[in-house]
């Protein structure tokens, strides 16, 4: 029994990498089912984000177009123009301007019932460029009940500092296990699991950190390794509308645990109208070595509030319009969305007033989005 | 790192051994196809729009220190 034991611990690596195809063609019944590749598409939008003194805007597009029925292809160019008056900036240095872009390239393969997704994103700031790579697998099983999927990315950055240029790297690898099930002809519900996990400078060569009241640069640790948990479920209520409700555990070697929660409810409002309403309670624990203002000598000190022990509630609301069909090819949707989120640090305080911080942001989107 | 590797290993014999009893039966699917029509509508999806979802998904993800398990792939950044 050990000795098949062990052959079988051998040759895990070869049986794991195929084991998602496995289950459904073992299991596939009768019914025949080709997995749907995503449709053509062109989307515009315009997005805001305004907050706690950082303010970014910008355009994003994307466009997506299948060949020969088996491969669907997307291009998207993203850029976030960025004009930071955060805290920490205005309290240790002086607000600023930049741009950062980023250019995503995508392919999907379908073949019978799983779906192939290779993504490629890079993304550049004048200090700080990010290249990713992801595969992405899914396969329906079970009837097109459910959808197991399984993903990977693995990121590399250049980490750099005004005046200095780039002076450090950092990578991460993400390892993404996904289950989508259909529990009744009006339920669907999804369960992912995400392992992160990052290496290198993992820090802003810009912020510091206060140690009996004197600032002294960060000091973070160069690994991090961590686990989310999300759980997902949609209902249509029957009377064209629909609920949805989230909860994300998430955890990490730096000792932070978050929980999120989000519950949304959508509505149709005659023929062309969509609307949503959404609401967001995220509520997390500081990393081990985050102190405000830190009253020891560690090897590790942080004053990175997104570090801290702070909590952030969000209501947001979104419009959609069907304008049907344009030229008698597209299908055009207007889009908009608007949200409100409250950030409430518990340990992290505003030193120009001396209490504990917080901020409101507005979150905003406008897009046009044409299928084809 | 015995103990992740038995884990790891029990989780792969779980999985192989789960696959070669199910080869005996098909499951049969308790809702039909064409029961799904609901299910295909957009409000049902989980993710409606790609490019809406990516930048949600990145200002949360920046200013807050969770992250992971959106079923957005995401890239990186230097935001702060």
């Amino acid at each position: 029994m050990r000795r098949v034991l062990n052959a079988l611990f051998a040759w895990r690596h070869a049986v794991s990498a195929p084991l998602a195809g496995l289950l459904g063609g073992v299991i596939a019944p009768a019914v025949v089912h080709a997995a749907d590749l995503p449709e053509d598409s062109a989307d515009a939008m315009i997005h805001v984000y305004d907050g706690g003194g950082v303010r970014a805007i910008g355009p994003a597009l994307l466009v997506r177009k299948k060949l020969l029925d088996k491969v669907s292809l997307s291009a998207t160019y993203y850029i976030d123009s960025v004009s930071n008056a955060s805290i920490d900036v205005v309290t240790t240095a002086s607000p600023y301007k930049e741009n950062r872009s980023e250019y995503g390239f995508s392919a999907d393969y379908a073949v019978r019932d799983s779906t192939m997704t290779l993504a490629l994103t890079s993304s550049k700031e004048p200090d700080y460029t990010a290249d990713n790579m992801s595969i992405d697998v899914s396969q329906e099983v079970f009837g097109g009940m459910s959808t197991v999927s399984l993903g990977y990315t693995r990121g590399s950055d250049k980490v750099g500092k005004k005046g200095i240029g780039f002076f450090d790297t950092a990578t991460h690898w993400k390892y993404r296990l996904g289950l989508t099930q259909i529990l009744t002809p009006t339920w669907i519900a999804s369960a992912n699991f995400e392992a992160l996990s990052d290496d290198g400078y993992l820090g802003s060569p810009y912020r510091v950190a206060r140690v009996f009241g004197a600032t002294v640069p960060e000091r973070n640790p160069r690994t991090r390794t961590g686990r989310a948990m999300k759980f997902r479920v949609i209902g249509d209520l029957g009377s064209r509308n629909a609920v949805r409700a989230e909860y994300r555990y998430y955890w990490d070697t730096w000792a932070i645990k978050a929980h999120t929660v989000e519950f949304g409810y959508s509505r149709y409002f005659g023929d062309a109208w969509l609307a949503d309403v959404s609401l967001r309670y995220n509520t997390q624990k500081r990393a081990v070595f985050y102190s405000d203002n830190a009253t020891t000598e560690t090897l590790y000190v942080s004053r990175n509030r997104q570090l801290g022990t702070y909590n952030t509630i969000g209501l947001g609301g979104k419009l959609s319009y069907s304008m049907g069909k344009v030229q008698g090819k597209f299908d055009v949707k207007l889009n908009g969305s608007y949200e409100r989120v409250r950030f409430k640090y518990s340990d992290f305080t505003d030193v120009r007033t001396g209490k504990a911080y917080s901020f409101d942001a507005d979150l905003m989107q406008l897009f046009v989005s044409a299928t084809f | 790192m015995n103990k992740l590797r038995v884990f790891s290993n029990g989780a792969l014999i779980a999985a192989v051994a789960a696959v070669a009893l199910l080869s005996g039966c098909a499951v049969e699917p308790w809702v039909k196809p064409y029961e799904r029509e609901r299910l295909a509508d957009p409000m049902m999806k989980f993710s409606r729009n790609a490019l809406a979802d990516k930048h949600r998904d990145h200002v949360f993800e920046v200013r807050e220190g969770a992250r992971g398990a959106t079923g957005v792939q995401g890239g990186g950044c230097g935001c702060n």
